[in-house]
């Protein structure tokens, strides 16, 4: 039990490390967004697993309720996360931030 | 294995201590709602890593819950108020008295 856990947990700072170099290191807004959006849900995802599956190490009652809202967390961070993530986008899209092109843009 | 839940947890705030470079220096003002996000999402996870490792998970749990809602609140709230707005980047302290050209 303890190596899913361990598995799970490196799984999550792996994503989540991804997701902080992309939010450091890409050259404009849509992009960040992109890796913030994507890598912090599922960083989230398996790192609340985890957590889940530790604090489930023996069964009863209090073990159990915990573990379910645990879960309950997961289910709120999925349906909100990427919800969040469209409603900066679409702030950013109407206040007209460009997005990065290669080549230079020409005056309009 | 609470060793390893101190260094999972140590790993994610030096993690997030990069993503408030993002907050600090956000070219605009939507880059740092966005990396307030981020950061508001893993304080989710370390308020549950806190209760594991002082075996109080069923008093932290609930406080993650709570916090997790209000991020969602506070994030789209905020993104709301930029909607249309036309000056998102940030000209510096006073600006507002110099005059300019927008």
């Amino acid at each position: 039990m303890d190596i899913v856990v361990i598995l799970l947990t490196v799984a999550g700072l792996l994503f989540f490390f991804a997701t902080t170099v992309g939010l450091l290191r890409f050259p404009d807004f849509y992009s960040r967004m992109h890796a913030a959006g994507k890598g912090d849900t599922l960083s989230s995802l398996l790192m609340l697993l985890a957590l889940a599956l530790y604090n489930f190490h023996e069964a009863n009652l209090a073990n159990l309720l915990v573990a379910i809202k645990i879960l309950l967390i997961v289910v709120f961070i999925f349906m909100a996360s990427p919800t969040a993530t469209h409603a900066i986008t679409d702030a950013a899209f109407e206040s007209g931030v460009k997005p990065w092109t290669k080549e230079p843009e020409e005056k309009s | 294995m609470d060793s390893f839940l101190i260094a999972t947890g140590v790993a994610i705030c030096l993690l997030l201590l990069l993503t408030l470079h993002r907050t600090i220096h956000g070219p605009t003002a939507i880059d740092r709602i966005m990396a307030v996000n981020v950061i508001g999402t893993k304080t989710t996870i370390l308020l549950v890593i806190i209760g594991s490792i002082y075996h109080r998970v069923d008093m932290f749990v609930d406080i993650a819950l709570a916090y997790a809602l209000l991020n969602f609140i506070v994030t789209v709230a905020a993104s709301r108020y930029f909607h249309h707005s036309k000056n998102l980047t940030s000209r510096g302290y006073g600006y507002r008295f110099k005059g300019g050209d927008d």
